[in-house]
């Protein structure tokens, strides 16, 4: 069944294009993130500007991936942005959308009372809204931390340098090896279920709050 | 806290606000029409009607929430509109019914948010949450590390108001504050505001649709009806004394003069003394002296003059003494302090519907009858002038004998 000789002796394969599998994640979760929550908060303070942004965000996600990989190809030849760029975009639908959801769900009446008491609007932002919203803005990053893992597969299309993880799948479907399927598809459900988990861990740290509640309950 | 003036005269000068068709069909809140009123420093003012009638928008006019369309808001003689927005804010206490808690901040943090917005270090602000827990009536210890989800909603709504007080604001708005609690909880939140205010003495505007609340809480009551018109302005009694229009009047509602002996008490009735007889003294005497008075009954009462019972002219015997056990006890006993309202509950469910007035240390000082309460309603409860009293105890003892 399984070559476990073979696997043993691409341990450090496997170390490189984890690495290179999270790198690209990173990369694209931060640039993502950055661009969803400017645009979001600006969608939040105009509600006029949240409809295009959102219709854009979901038309770019209806793009098949393979497809966008490749059609960036001519324009920036193989470098990173080929990569970067499709998976960025993907980012954007689910984030943005968490990102504005959150910052709506502040109850009126907390904002109102912020406003009552003298907040001004960018301070009501940072010191009200935004803590609030994390467990929605968090709940985007779980699935778009996953989902890039993913797509990040796809990106192996492009060539050996890219992919991270996806380098085996791609060669072991070339070469008819199983194990050298199983060696790349395994690693990145883990990476993907350890992503979420990683968020779950964030969202409980950052808002304290939620768990006094849960405590609270009893008392 | 700073010297400045602890209290502010709120004043609106024709205040009006209009909505544009368009924000009237997205359900703009109450317009208000041509408002004029003076809230005087210190003083509690109830704003109430029926939804829609503006009172809302009217609050939110004076920390500009909502911006009138015309007219002016003065605070202590100053133009609410020239003041520096989030400024203007910091100085006015806001409470409202959802409270509006920072569902991610401690209580105490809740409590200090103004203090922390005017830039009060740290440790100053701890003690002046902890200061302000205390004086809501919640233990600081037991509840400022605490966050907003684990309190009950009586216990949040304390938080609001310590929270709106914290930075000693000259003036208090209240937008249905206790609209949101039990009915329990509500009374006693009232009567610890009313407490509170004593003591701290600030300018409340005071927003409900409960007219009852607005009697109970206010100095000044403001009856606003649909449109924004101030239907009345004035304190508690004179509204429901002499309500301005059909609208206030049916508002106020029909058992308004049951509401109105709710804030009268039995030393606002003209005083009305009784004949008694001390137990063991001689009857005959006794029977002269009640046959002379328009009451039938003679109080009996002990060697301290505390009331043992009534004795029925009719029934004393023409000579030997008097005893307790010939007298038909009890009747209701008041003090100076009860309420109209309680002490005609009191008579109407006692046997003998006449109440003894009893001081501090029950000895009896005088009668009260449900016709002297009548009588007190028909005149509008005006301060009666000397000459006016005695027919008026005519009127109450005949009412009683017939």
């Amino acid at each position: 069944m399984l070559d476990w000789g073979w696997m043993a002796d691409h341990l450090p394969v496997l170390a490189d294009k984890t690495g290179q599998h999270l790198e690209l994640t990173v990369i694209a979760l931060v640039i993502g993130f950055l661009i969803s929550f400017v645009v979001g908060v600006i969608a939040y303070r105009w509600p006029g500007a949240y409809p295009p942004a959102a219709i854009f965000a979901g038309v770019i996600f209806t793009i098949p991936s393979l497809a966008m990989f490749s059609a960036l190809v001519p324009i920036t030849g193989l470098s990173i942005l080929t990569a970067e760029i499709p998976l960025v975009l993907y980012t954007l639908v689910i984030l943005l959308r968490n990102i504005v959801a959150g910052l709506r769900s502040v109850p009126r009446d907390v904002v109102e009372a912020a406003d009552g008491m003298g907040f001004g609007r960018s301070r009501r932002l940072v010191r009200v809204e935004l803590p609030l919203a994390i467990p929605l803005i968090v709940a985007g990053l779980r699935v778009a931390s996953v989902s890039t893992i993913g797509l990040v597969v796809i990106s192996g299309t492009l060539g050996v340098s890219f992919g991270g993880l996806g380098f085996f799948i791609f060669e072991g479907i070339q070469r008819g090896f199983p194990t050298e399927i199983y060696f790349g598809a395994v690693p990145t459900i883990v990476l993907a279920l350890a992503a979420d988990r990683f968020f779950v861990l964030v969202e409980s740290l950052a808002t304290p709050w939620s768990r006094s509640r849960a405590r609270g309950g009893a008392t | 806290m700073s010297a400045a003036a602890r209290a502010a005269t709120v004043e609106f000068r024709h205040v009006t606000k209009s909505y544009d068709p368009v924000a009237l069909r997205k359900g703009a809140p109450g317009a208000v029409n041509d408002l004029s009123l003076t809230v005087p420093a210190g003083r509690i003012c109830v704003l109430v009607g029926p939804s829609g009638c503006g009172k809302t928008t009217s609050l939110k006019m004076v920390n500009r929430l909502i911006e009138p369309t015309g007219g002016e808001i003065l605070i202590d003689g100053v133009d609410a509109a020239t003041r520096e927005l989030s400024e203007l804010r910091r100085e006015i206490g806001y409470v409202i019914q959802q409270v509006g808690l920072f569902p991610h901040q401690s209580i105490a943090e809740n409590v200090a948010t103004v203090p922390r917005l005017l830039g009060w270090p740290a440790a100053r602000r701890r003690e002046r949450a902890d200061e302000l827990l205390a004086l809501v009536g919640l233990d600081p210890v037991r509840y400022r590390r605490r966050y907003p989800a684990q309190l009950s909603g009586g216990e949040r709504q304390r938080v609001g108001v310590a929270r709106a007080l914290a930075a000693d604001p000259p003036i208090l708005l209240m937008d249905e504050p206790f609209g949101a609690v039990d009915p329990i909880v509500r009374e006693r939140l009232q009567n610890e505001l009313l407490r509170l205010q004593e003591e701290l003495a600030k300018t409340i505007l005071f927003v409900t649709h409960d007219i009852d609340e607005a009697i109970k809480m206010g100095d000044l009551v403001a009856v606003l009806q649909t449109g924004g018109i101030l239907a009345q302005f004035g304190p508690p009694a004179e509204i429901l004394a002499a309500p301005a229009s059909d609208f206030v009047a049916q508002f106020v509602g029909t058992d308004r003069g049951l509401k109105r002996l709710s804030l009268a008490r039995v030393a606002d009735l003209p005083p009305r003394s009784a004949i008694t007889a001390r137990d063991g003294d001689p009857a005959g005497p006794a029977r002269e002296r009640i046959r002379a008075d328009p009451f039938p009954y003679l109080l009996l009462v002990d060697a301290d003059g505390r009331p043992i019972g009534w004795l029925d002219q009719d029934e004393i015997p023409l000579d030997g003494s008097l005893h307790a056990e010939q007298a038909i006890p009890m009747s209701p006993l008041l003090n100076r302090r009860t309420t109209l309202k309680d002490a005609l509950s009191m008579l109407l469910e006692a046997d003998v519907q006449t109440g003894i007035l009893v001081d501090r240390t029950g000895r009896a000082m005088g009668l009260v009858t449900a016709g002297m309460i009548a009588d007190w309603l028909r005149d509008d409860g005006r301060p009666l002038a000397t000459s006016d009293v005695t027919p008026r105890v005519e009127t109450a003892a005949a009412a009683v004998r017939a």
